[in-house]
């Protein structure tokens, strides 16, 4: 362990944060700046991590651990592994990106990027956390700079609704889960919250206790008895797992979607609904992998009605904003869908997602702020012709079109491919059943396509609208980049996250 | 010995030598008092962490009178923090920054809090709770020409009163059943004497009632929001942080030492109970208020309830907790009311609805308010997470999983109204946009140490959960 590199990535966003806050409030393009070179540097850092990591080697890598309180047991541990660094790198590039897109920003710039950096930091902290305290106290810090940004500079018809309703959707979610963590801390026995000792403990056993069931509840459920870990999968799983967005608790997300600026819609449906996805991961599927295996039926069919139901509700959206909002919801379906298979496909093809589903989904929120931000509605009918003004954003979206389709040659399909190989595995028909989300994808992408960039400009828009900056050109590009580079060379990222998967397998046993 | 008391004792001098310059300094100098009090502060708790730190071994001291320990040192040092602070944001008032009276009383009740904090005998401690209340009551109602403010220090008298009446009642049985007024004797003879349950109960509940009042907890709650609304906002933080604070620190120590192990289960399901109540109450009526002064009592109300789950949780964790909590909350409630006052300063309304666009004209006092409101949300880096969090990790510890979901639920409502109050600082707008909120040296000092106390205890708390064991550990 040499030079800090995860605990660099983790702080120099809110770091930043602080700095900007003490630049008098009058000098807008200083703090933009400040931001921008430490989005870079955070980006330089996570993308070092990213191609650093040794795969020969495998396992966690770049750990640090410090004791932070000895006394509880809790540690700052830091580490990446094949499923991590990929959202690691993921969250570089939306940060940068979406600080880019944020340069006209002109009301209250210093508070808008101090309290997206402080955001970007707890979801780093969370990405690379292997103790459940830290795990926890970086999730919080990522959750309530949400409150503020979406509030403060979000669309004003339902922002104070939007919210407030994301607020606490996540804050009960997150509160739930933290009960299940104490739960496991206590009944692991090891005073520690370092969740390698938890994995250990589990293996060993220490989760095995049973309860008897009260007498009404055991003859629901044709049990005498339930399992620690059978007991407190659901509330951990489901309790980050609204932050992924699951049914029935995604109602919050596209609300959120909408209501938030570009740079946070791209933060939040880009980074922010695979850090649920991924703290449900790490801290239910792997620290309890019994209760996973109990409930993955639930899960699978949660993920299954948030696919196809997900992409039936963007079909019939008429504003820009909310398909991308349902569309969102679908694909976090897949993602919990991967999951649910517990096979190495499956895994592989979630953690793929997550990163192919956060590029995308950030493009097309930029996107549609671009656009919105030209057009001043969102409504698809009234919209037209814009492939005329802004070329560069309308091959963006249809790049990021192909991709959310999952079109060969692009990033999504190869992580979605793997996902449907996984289910197909073990229960073909829920494959079947959630192969009807692609097709319907691929209507509500072409309708806005068609709508949007090309036909005719209604003569309201004909004069003044002009094309974007070379920003948000920069940004276009970056992210466009991204998901061709992966979809014609897959392994790039595919042997990472498979080696991530396959330590998540031992877990369970198997291979 | 003489050292024990000397924070005792050299604020009395202080009280004193407020009092005299206050009749030698002529009106237009007399606004240096509140320097003189605050340095005067300042300078005991230095001197008390140099020269009077109680050894290993707690004693009894005083024949009895008082227990030297570190739990009685750091509540001390807790209080003059308080106090200090609560000076701070008294002199930037044009009412009451100059009135000498005030300090006096102000540094008397702090007297009688570190008597309280540290007394080892039922009539020390009844006599300390007195000297606390009283001058207490005064402050109250110190704005004596505001209808509101003589109505809170009536009203707070008349509670204090009754409240101190049953509990003193308490207090004469527990001496007719077990013959001493030394509290670490109460127990030993409870526990030789093999008196009837009901009869340690009885005294139990009577007692509860006293000290329920201190710490304003559901059902003796009802004085603090019309108190709190009433009393200058200073008076108000001071009463629901030192005070409350006071109150838990002999509520801990009375119930650990006179009625454990004897009545330990019962205590337990009673504060439960009491606990659950005061949560609940306290955040659902949160909810409904319009006026800031209001919403933070009730929201102090329902904190006493978070407090209550380490008192139950009663394991080395959860008594840790407790300390912890009581340091964490009194910071933050301080950084919240210290807000009020200075945006009271300059708009002379308390009414939430006046904070719009607050953060366009103060953006450093909005920020202040942020990061206090967050922190008793208990969202982290702050240190309201890692108290909420000690708590609920004690009661799950202790088998209370259903207080600490309960306790959890409750934070969630808790969140929503300290979540509105800082939607309208942030997001509304008011026609007084570009009218800048001036805020003078002193509330510059207390919210920039406050604030960073707040983001200090959040982060780096190890040391100060060690500390809390040890001073939990020192009650016996």
């Amino acid at each position: 362990m040499n030079f800090p590199v995860l605990s660099f990535i983790v702080f120099t966003p809110i770091v930043a944060g602080m700095l900007i806050l003490l630049i008098p409030k009058e000098r807008k393009n200083e703090v933009r700046v400040t931001a921008l070179a430490a989005a870079t540097f955070a980006l330089a850092l996570s993308i070092w991590v990213y191609f650093s990591y040794d795969m020969q080697t495998g396992g966690y890598q770049f750990i640090e651990r410090y004791n932070w309180l000895p006394a509880l047991g809790i540690s700052y541990i830091v580490g990446v592994d094949g499923m991590n660094a990929p959202l690691v790198l993921l969250t570089g590039v939306v940060m940068f990106t979406g600080v880019l897109i944020s340069w006209g920003l002109d009301d209250r710039p210093r508070e808008f990027f101090a309290f997206l950096f402080i955001l970007a930091s707890g979801v780093f902290g969370v990405f690379v956390a292997q103790d459940l305290f830290m795990l926890f106290f970086f999730y919080e810090i990522a959750v309530f700079p949400m409150y503020l940004l979406i509030s403060i500079w979000g669309w004003a018809q339902t922002r104070e609704y939007a919210a407030m309703k994301l607020t606490l959707y996540l804050f009960i979610g997150s509160v739930i889960a933290l009960i299940g963590a104490l739960a496991m801390w206590h009944q692991a026995g090891l005073n520690s919250f370092d969740m390698f000792h938890l994995e250990l403990a589990q293996k060993s056993g220490a989760f095995n206790v049973a309860y008897l069931l009260p007498g009404w509840l055991a003859t629901l459920f044709q049990t005498q008895t339930v399992s620690f870990e059978v007991l407190v999968f659901p509330f951990v799983f489901l309790g980050f797992a609204v932050l992924g967005g699951i049914f029935p608790f995604h109602n919050w997300s596209p609300d959120g979607h909408v209501a938030a600026p570009t740079a946070v819609s791209m933060f939040h449906a880009g980074v922010l609904m695979k850090l649920g996805a991924f703290a449900a991961l790490r801290v239910g599927i792997m620290l309890l992998p019994e209760g996973a295996q109990h409930w993955k039926w639930v899960i699978m069919g949660l993920a299954l009605v948030n696919v196809v139901y997900g992409a039936f509700i963007a079909m019939v959206q008429t504003d820009f904003k909310y398909v991308i909002g349902f569309s969102s919801v679908s694909h976090m379906g897949l993602v919990m869908l991967g999951f649910s298979t517990l096979t190495k496909e499956g895994l592989t093809g979630a953690g793929m997602q997550m990163f192919s589903h956060g590029v995308m989904t950030a493009l097309f929120f930029s996107v549609v702020g671009m656009v919105y931000d030209r057009a001043h509605t969102r409504e698809i009918n009234e919209l037209g012709g814009f492939s005329k003004m802004m070329p560069w954003v309308a091959v963006a979206f249809i790049i990021g079109g192909l991709v959310s389709m999952g079109m060969p040659g692009f990033s999504g399909f190869a992580a979605e491919f793997p996902i449907f190989m996984g289910v197909w595995k073990v229960k073909p028909w829920v494959a079947i059943l959630a192969s009807i989300s692609i097709v319907i994808t691929a209507s509500y992408i072409i309708r806005i396509i068609t709508k949007v960039f090309f036909g005719k400009m209604p003569e309201k828009f004909e004069h003044h609208i002009g094309d974007v900056t070379i920003l948000d050109k920069i940004a276009l590009v970056v992210l466009c980049a991204i998901m061709v580079t992966i979809g014609v060379y897959p392994a790039i990222m595919s042997n990472l996250v498979s080696s991530g998967a396959d330590r998540i397998l031992r877990l369970f046993g198997g291979a | 010995m003489i050292l024990a008391i000397l924070p005792e004792a050299l604020l009395l001098v202080l009280a004193g030598t407020v009092v005299g310059f206050d009749a030698i300094w002529k009106p237009e100098k007399r606004h240096r008092l509140g320097w003189l009090t605050f340095g005067g502060l300042v300078f005991i708790a230095i001197l008390a962490m140099l020269v009077s730190r109680p050894g290993q071994e707690a004693r009894l001291i005083f024949g009895g009178m008082l227990h030297q320990d570190w739990y009685s040192f750091a509540f001390t040092l807790l209080f003059l923090f308080g106090a200090s602070i609560t000076t701070l944001l008294v002199m930037g008032m044009s009412e009451l920054g100059d009135k000498g009276e005030f300090y006096t009383l102000l540094l008397i009740s702090v007297i009688g809090m570190c008597l309280m904090a540290s007394a080892g005998d039922i009539v020390m401690l009844y006599l300390a709770i007195e000297t606390t209340s009283i001058p207490l009551y005064i402050l109250a109602g110190f704005m004596t020409k505001d209808v509101k403010s003589t109505e809170a220090g009536f009203k707070y008298m008349l509670f204090g009163a009754a409240a101190s009446a049953v509990m003193l009642y308490g207090f004469s049985l527990l001496y007719g059943f077990a013959g001493t007024t030394n509290i670490y004797q109460i127990a030993l003879s409870f526990y030789d004497a093999q008196l009837p349950k009901l009869v340690v109960l009885g005294s139990l509940l009577l007692i509860l009632v006293g000290f329920g009042f201190k710490v304003s907890v559901v059902p003796f709650h009802f004085w603090a929001p019309d108190v709190y609304e009433g009393a200058p906002t200073p008076v108000a933080g001071f009463l629901s942080t030192a005070s409350k604070a006071a109150g838990f620190a002999v509520l801990l120590r009375f119930l650990v030492v006179v009625f454990s192990p004897i009545a330990t289960v019962e205590w337990t399901t009673i504060l439960a109970l009491i606990s659950v109540f005061t949560m609940t109450l306290g955040n659902i009526l949160a909810l409904a208020q319009k006026n800031i002064k209001r919403l933070l009592a009730y929201s102090s109300i329902a904190h006493a309830g978070y407090i209550l789950i380490g008192l139950i949780a009663y394991s080395y964790l959860g008594k840790a907790s407790v300390v912890f909590y009581l340091i964490g909350y009194l910071i933050t409630n301080l950084a919240a009311f210290g807000a009020v006052v200075t945006f009271w300063q300059v708009e002379k309304t308390d009414d939430i609805s006046a904070y719009a666009g607050l953060s366009r004209r103060a953006p450093g006092l909005a920020l202040v308010m942020l990061v206090a409101f967050l922190s008793l949300a208990g969202m982290p880096p702050l240190v309201g997470f890692i108290a909420k969090v000690f708590v609920f990790a004690a009661a799950v510890q202790a088998g209370y999983v259903w207080l600490a979901v309960i306790g959890v639920l409750n934070s969630i409502v808790g969140l929503y109204y300290y979540l509105t109050v800082l939607k309208v600082v942030y997001l509304y707008r008011s026609d007084k946009d570009d009218v800048l909120v001036p805020i003078s040296t002193p509330y510059r000092i207390a919210l920039t140490v406050l604030t960073i106390g707040i983001l200090l205890l959040g982060t780096l708390f190890a040391p100060w959960y060690s500390w809390s064991t040890i001073i939990a550990g020192s009650i016996f």
